[in-house]
Formats: C-alpha cells, sequence, structure tokens
C-alpha cells in the first residue's frame, strides 16, 4: 500500500496531468479557457476570486519554500528551526487561511447563485470541490495540528520525498509516518493535478506572461494563416482530386 | 510608407427607417446558437438613448478605448499592461449580462399542448441563462425602440451631457435618429492591443478584426478594451465572439449580410488604402477634435501614382487597386467628406463611417419655394436634431463639421430639386458647403440611385495560398464544417 500511495500513485496522477494536457492544448484547443463566470455574476466573484487566487500564489510559494528547497539550507542561512516554523505557521497560516475563504466563497457562490449553478458543469465542481477539500486539509494542518499537536518538522519527511519523487528517485518510506491529515492533504493534491486537465483548472498554463512584451497591434495574413496551418495538420492536401490524396 | 488594404462601410443614416432587418438577419447568421443569444453582431439603436449594452458610451464607468497618458502616449482606458494583468483574477471594468438583457424565450409549447380551458392559454417568459420562469423580463434588445419609455430611459444618454438644456423630450420637440451599429474593425483596435492571448488580430489583406478561437482563453479583456462594447462573451464556449465581417463573404466579393439585406439601402461598402506605419500618431494626437483629420490623413489617394506603385510593391492585386479608385467608401469619406466616424475621441480610428442624418426640413421650411439659397444655410442650426448632439456622437464634439457635412447635403437636395423644376441656382450654397455642381451629382447618384454593383464595391480574396481550390470548390466556406473526405456523390449516398 505504501508503495502505490507514495510510490505509484504520484506518478500516475502526474502522468494523467502531463498526457491530458497535452492532448486538450494540442486536439482540443477550443475548448481551452479560464472559463469565466464573472460575466454572469461579479459581485460575490470579485471577493471570491480575488481572495483565492492572490492567497493560492502565496501559498505556492510557501510550498516551493518549504519542499523544494532543503532544510540544510536554511541551516546553512542560519536560519533556526522555531523561527522557520513561527514564520511559516504565520504567514502561511494566513495565505492558507485567505485562500480557504476565497474557495468557499467561491464554492458557495457556484452552488447558490442560480446564474452560475445553471452554468456549471460536473468538473467546475470537481475542480473547485476537490481544491477546497485540499486547501481545507492544508489549513487543518498549518494551523491545527502544528499549533495542538506541535510543528511537525515535514522538512525531514514529505520535502525529501517530493524532491527525490522529481529526480525520479522516490523513497516512499518517507511518508510512512507523516500525520495522516497531511497524508490526505497530499493525496487529495495529486487528485486535483489529475483532473486539472479535464477541467478549467489548466487555465494555470495559460497565464499570458509574454504579454506585456508583446507588440500591442497583431496583424495575421490569411494566406500565411492557412499554409502554416495546412502544414501543421496536414489533412488539406496541396493539390489534387479525393482520390490522389494521401492518407485515406 | 506601409500600404494597406481595408474594406470599411459608410451608412448614411439619413436613409436608416429602424427597421432591424440588418441585425435579424445577422443574428440569423451568426448568433442563433446557444451562448450567443444575447449577441447582437449588428444592432440598430434609438437615439437619443443608452444604447446596447446601456450607456456604452460612458468610458468613465466601462473605461474602453485608448486615452493619452501623462507622457502623452497612447495606453488603454483600461491601464497598461502590467495594471490589467494584475486585475487578471477580476475585472473590475467587466459589462455583466444585466448590462445587455438576460436571453429568453417563451413557453411556446403551452399554446399547443394546454388543455382546454376557460380562458386563452398564455406563452410565459423564460430565461435562456438559467432555464427557469423569469416573472418579467426588464431589459430586452430594443427595449427603448422609436423612444419607448420617453423622458425615463432617453435622457441616460450618455451623449447627452452637457447639453440637456438644448434637447426637449416634450412630444412636439422631441426628436430621434437610428444608429446602427457593427464592429468598427479599427485601424487601431484597442481589443487586439488588450487581449493577453494575442488571440486577435487584424487582417493584412482586408483589415478585418477577428477572434482566434483556438487561442481565445477567455480572459475577457477585450470586452474592456472595446470602447463599442462590440465584443462579447460567449457563455457557452467561454470564448469571446465579435462581428466578423462576414468574412466568408467579402472574400468571395459579397457584401455583408447586413449590407445586402439593408431594406433602405444605407450601407455602402468598399476598400480604403491606408499607411499602417502612421496609425499610431494619428492616433496620438493631442486634441481629440484634431482625430478625425488625423485619421482622414492616414488614408492613401488610390489614384496617386507613387500609393499605385506601393501597393503592387505590397502585393495588392489590380482588383484592389481598381476597387479602391471606385470605392464609395473613400469617395464619401475623404473625397467629399460627408461621412464621419463613430467618437473619433476613442482613438481606435474605427472604419465603418457615418452620414449624419438631415432632420426632416418639411415642417421647417413651410415657404421654400421662396426661399433664397442663404435661406438654407440659417435652417442647418435649427434643425430638430441639435447639432451638439451629432457633434458627441460623429465628430468628439466639433459641431463646425457637423454643420459643414449639413449643409452639403442640404446642398445636394437644394441643388437637384432645382435642377429638376427650373434650372441651375446660384451657386452660393455650394460655395458656402465647399463642393462642386459636379461633385453634386456624383453624390446624388450614390445617395439616391446607386446599383448593387456601385454601392458594394468588394474586390475578392486572394485564394493563392489557398490548397486544394478544386476540393473545396461547393463545400461550405466555413473551414472544418466540410468533411475531409469530401461531400459523397449522391448514388454513393443512397447504398
Amino acid at each position: 500500500m505504501t508503495q502505490f500511495l507514495w510510490g505509484a500513485f504520484p506518478y500516475l496522477a502526474l502522468s494523467v496531468m502531463g498526457v491530458g494536457t497535452l492532448y486538450r492544448l494540442v486536439l482540443r484547443p477550443v475548448t481551452w479557457s479560464a472559463k469565466s463566470s464573472e460575466w454572469l455574476e461579479k459581485r460575490w466573484l470579485r471577493w471570491g476570486s480575488l481572495l483565492f487566487h492572490w492567497g493560492l500564489l502565496f501559498v505556492i510559494g510557501g510550498h516551493v519554500m518549504g519542499l523544494l528547497i532543503p532544510m540544510a539550507w536554511y541551516q546553512a542561512a542560519g536560519i533556526p528551526t522555531e523561527v522557520y516554523h513561527l514564520v511559516a505557521d504565520m504567514i502561511g497560516g494566513l495565505a492558507g487561511l485567505v485562500t480557504w475563504l476565497g474557495s468557499l466563497i467561491l464554492l458557495v457562490r457556484r452552488v447558490g447563485n442560480r446564474r452560475v449553478r445553471a452554468n456549471s458543469s460536473f468538473a467546475d465542481f470537481l475542480a473547485l470541490g476537490l481544491l477546497f477539500v485540499t486547501i481545507t486539509l492544508g489549513d487543518m494542518e498549518t494551523i491545527g495540528y502544528n499549533n495542538i499537536v506541535g510543528p511537525y518538522e515535514y522538512r525531514a519527511t514529505v520535502g525529501p520525498w517530493a524532491r527525490e519523487l522529481l529526480t525520479l528517485h522516490v523513497n516512499p518510506n518517507l511518508m510512512v509516518h507523516v500525520p495522516i491529515i497531511l497524508q490526505i492533504h497530499i493525496l487529495f493534491a495529486f487528485l486535483v493535478f489529475a483532473v486539472s486537465p479535464f477541467t478549467r483548472l489548466v487555465h494555470v498554463w495559460s497565464f499570458p506572461v509574454r504579454y506585456p512584451w508583446r507588440a500591442p497591434m497583431q496583424y495575421r495574413s490569411r494566406t500565411r494563416y492557412l499554409e502554416r496551418r495546412a502544414a501543421r495538420r496536414e489533412d488539406v492536401p496541396v493539390t489534387g482530386t479525393p482520390e490522389t490524396r494521401r492518407g485515406d | 510608407m506601409k500600404i494597406k488594404a481595408q474594406i470599411a462601410m459608410v451608412m448614411n443614416l439619413d436613409k436608416c427607417i429602424g427597421c432591424h432587418t440588418c441585425s435579424v438577419t445577422c443574428k440569423n447568421t451568426w448568433t442563433n446558437r446557444p451562448g450567443t443569444e444575447y449577441m447582437w453582431f449588428n444592432n440598430v439603436e434609438t437615439r437619443p438613448g443608452p444604447g446596447y449594452p446601456q450607456a456604452w458610451e460612458d468610458q468613465d464607468h466601462y473605461r474602453g478605448g485608448w486615452m493619452l497618458n501623462r507622457q502623452g502616449q497612447l495606453e488603454l482606458r483600461s491601464g497598461n499592461a502590467l495594471s490589467r494583468l494584475a486585475n487578471i483574477f477580476y475585472n473590475p471594468d467587466l459589462p455583466t449580462v444585466d448590462d445587455y438583457y438576460e436571453p429568453w424565450t417563451y413557453d411556446y409549447e403551452n399554446l399547443i399542448h394546454s388543455p382546454h380551458r376557460k380562458h386563452q392559454p398564455v406563452a410565459r417568459p423564460r430565461s435562456l441563462l438559467t432555464g427557469k420562469r423569469m416573472d418579467k423580463p426588464v431589459w430586452g434588445p430594443n427595449w427603448d425602440d422609436d423612444l419607448a419609455g420617453g423622458k425615463e430611459i432617453a435622457p441616460r444618454d450618455p451623449n447627452l451631457r452637457g447639453i440637456e438644456d438644448q434637447v426637449a423630450f416634450a412630444y412636439e420637440q422631441a426628436f430621434m435618429m437610428y444608429l446602427p451599429r457593427i464592429c468598427e474593425h479599427c485601424l487601431n483596435p484597442s481589443c487586439v492591443a488588450a487581449c493577453p492571448s494575442g488571440a486577435m488580430y487584424k487582417r493584412d489583406e482586408d483589415g478585418i478584426v477577428l477572434v482566434d478561437q483556438e487561442a481565445c482563453r477567455g480572459w475577457r479583456f477585450c470586452m474592456t478594451a472595446c470602447p463599442y462594447k462590440k465584443v462579447y462573451f460567449n457563455w457557452n464556449t467561454h470564448k469571446a465572439e465579435k462581428c466578423n465581417f462576414c468574412f466568408p463573404r467579402i472574400e468571395s466579393g459579397l457584401p455583408t449580410v447586413c449590407s445586402e439585406t439593408c431594406v433602405g439601402r444605407i450601407r455602402y461598402l468598399g476598400p480604403v488604402f491606408y499607411d499602417a506605419d502612421r496609425v499610431k500618431e494619428a492616433a496620438a494626437v493631442t486634441d481629440v477634435r484634431e482625430l478625425y483629420p488625423s485619421q482622414l490623413s492616414v488614408f492613401l489617394n488610390p489614384h496617386d501614382p507613387e500609393v499605385i506603385h506601393a501597393a503592387r510593391e505590397a502585393g495588392i492585386s489590380e482588383a484592389w487597386i481598381e476597387g479602391a479608385q471606385q470605392s464609395p467608401v473613400y469617395k464619401m469619406a475623404v473625397e467629399w467628406g460627408v461621412a464621419l466616424p463613430l467618437h473619433p475621441e476613442y482613438r481606435t480610428l474605427p472604419m465603418v463611417w457615418y452620414v449624419p442624418p438631415l432632420s426632416p426640413m418639411v415642417n421647417l421650411l413651410q415657404n421654400e419655394a421662396e426661399l433664397s439659397a442663404q435661406g438654407y444655410i440659417t435652417t442647418v442650426d435649427e434643425m430638430r436634431i441639435p447639432v451638439s448632439y451629432l457633434a458627441s456622437i460623429l465628430t468628439a464634439g466639433d459641431e463646425s463639421v457637423i454643420r459643414k457635412v449639413l449643409l452639403r447635403l442640404v446642398a445636394m437636395r437644394v441643388s437637384m430639386r432645382s435642377k429638376q423644376l427650373h434650372g441651375p441656382i446660384d451657386d452660393v450654397l455650394l460655395q458656402e458647403a465647399g463642393i462642386t455642381q459636379v461633385q453634386v451629382e456624383e453624390m446624388a447618384r450614390l445617395f439616391g440611385v446607386a446599383k448593387y454593383a456601385e454601392r458594394f464595391v468588394i474586390p475578392t480574396g486572394n485564394r493563392n495560398g489557398d490548397r486544394n481550390l478544386a476540393y473545396t470548390q461547393g463545400a461550405c466556406s466555413l473551414e472544418e464544417i466540410a468533411p475531409p473526405e469530401g461531400v459523397l456523390p449522391p448514388v454513393q449516398r443512397d447504398k
């Protein structure tokens, strides 16, 4: 079981995410959208979306700091364990709470607002529901467990596990004694990764980073566009009748 | 000089009867799908009135179009690139469905399937957004048609700001006009500049502004940036859609559906050459009243040998050069100066231009038989539609331009009338209007009796790069819809 949960399942989830995302990007580009519902309702969205997204950016930053940066680096920089956990507890807890509140508002809005609910698909509820559960578990760990039971040194277990996962040398045994809340949180997070290509979450990958440097006016030639597209797809032959066409 | 061609449109508001045929045929062609019910790529507004979406001209609210920033450079009114990206999670300036209207249908089945009852069955409204019954629709397409709602609704027109004292809504003094609107296919489109995904573009060949549906990610910056509110959000596909100037028809040399079906024949289509290198400079002049003349200066004279040479160098075909020379749009907008851009102060350099309406003169001119030419000149200022109102819509408030255009239209009428009745008139009116007798007669022909081929000068699209024309002939002009194996001959299909 340990082997599957902490050895196979994460790779399975990441593979589904990778293959699924590529599939959708290449073969279903027309469905790729941020799927905004602001046009239907914007008073609740204002609070929900802003709290959720900005909170999540800080949360992601915190995960990078906690998981990808080895504990040795902090020690080399002379940051004591107590200070690290205090900062992680305060800032991480605050960001987690903000994100949780945002996702709660979004969830209530999606269920409660008639227009938004009527225009929500199963995938929308799934994505938001899984995120909400994941965030709730994460907050329970950061705010609850750390303050009630005491700070958990995940930098000694989950951190190395995550890094070794990414370098394809996973050691499932590192995860055995991790608190159960944190374990479920991690499993749900991988579930989110796995379903992401089939939901609106793909919009993460299209954040327009290049936009500020782009020329404001975009011209396209119809002729050149058709040529490029035909070269890419090769389903419209250059010349000839149906009999002389390749491929069928 | 970087010469580009554009198919542009002129609408003669004097002849628009507000029948909405353009809107309906456009809708039947392009926006009769789920998610597009509320979209009107073409709509006809009664002015004064709030328009569609409501008060779209209020840029303090919607923040569309361009403005000059503190350094005097062009910047989108909705902010620079970084500040808009910071608003990507929530766009404070985005209109919502209620600014347009909640689309609805009626329970028509009830009329047929209702059991026998004492009272007639009714078809109650049902929302197309939620599928639920609506108690009563509160706003809809052309809710304020023909000044319906009168004093309650019409004063919400943003153009009335500052001229309230000149506008009366008492029945005897009320005025109205129709304003058909489509996408302006601007030379300096703010929607294209705003699109973070690079999905919106202006076509090199004909200037049509389109949304690449495969590249659109639904960030909706274009909706905010377009000051005319002519980019819409499809709530079904979650992507932007807009008037595409009926590009498959234009490519084949046919007019847009709205032009083709216009009952009043108010629409004119033709190519115009412009200098793409000068667009930015022309859109950045300091005084908004200079934007109309500066846009005119971007257009290139298709009779100028230098321009013709440059067009050939740029790969523009002879058919397009000829088309530009015969273009009714070039004549009306540039040669005669009687067509004006819609809200030039938005700095987008729009390419659908309008001939302002000449309010009914019959009541005003009781003694037309004895009226001297000089007498007509003063009547322009006393017309029912205030010059200041037209100026607010078409010239960024410059009344002298409106007065000049109206005078030209009056001069054309008077001149042609007296020619029919008692020979040519004295030249005072023509001189005052700044046009010649020859121009007047050309104008009268194009405005009054011009046939299809004169109103629509549309050279066909360049097909050199297309693949397998023999195959696509007879197939649907919308790529992708034709099956890759082609259409089966009838005999095979029967088997």
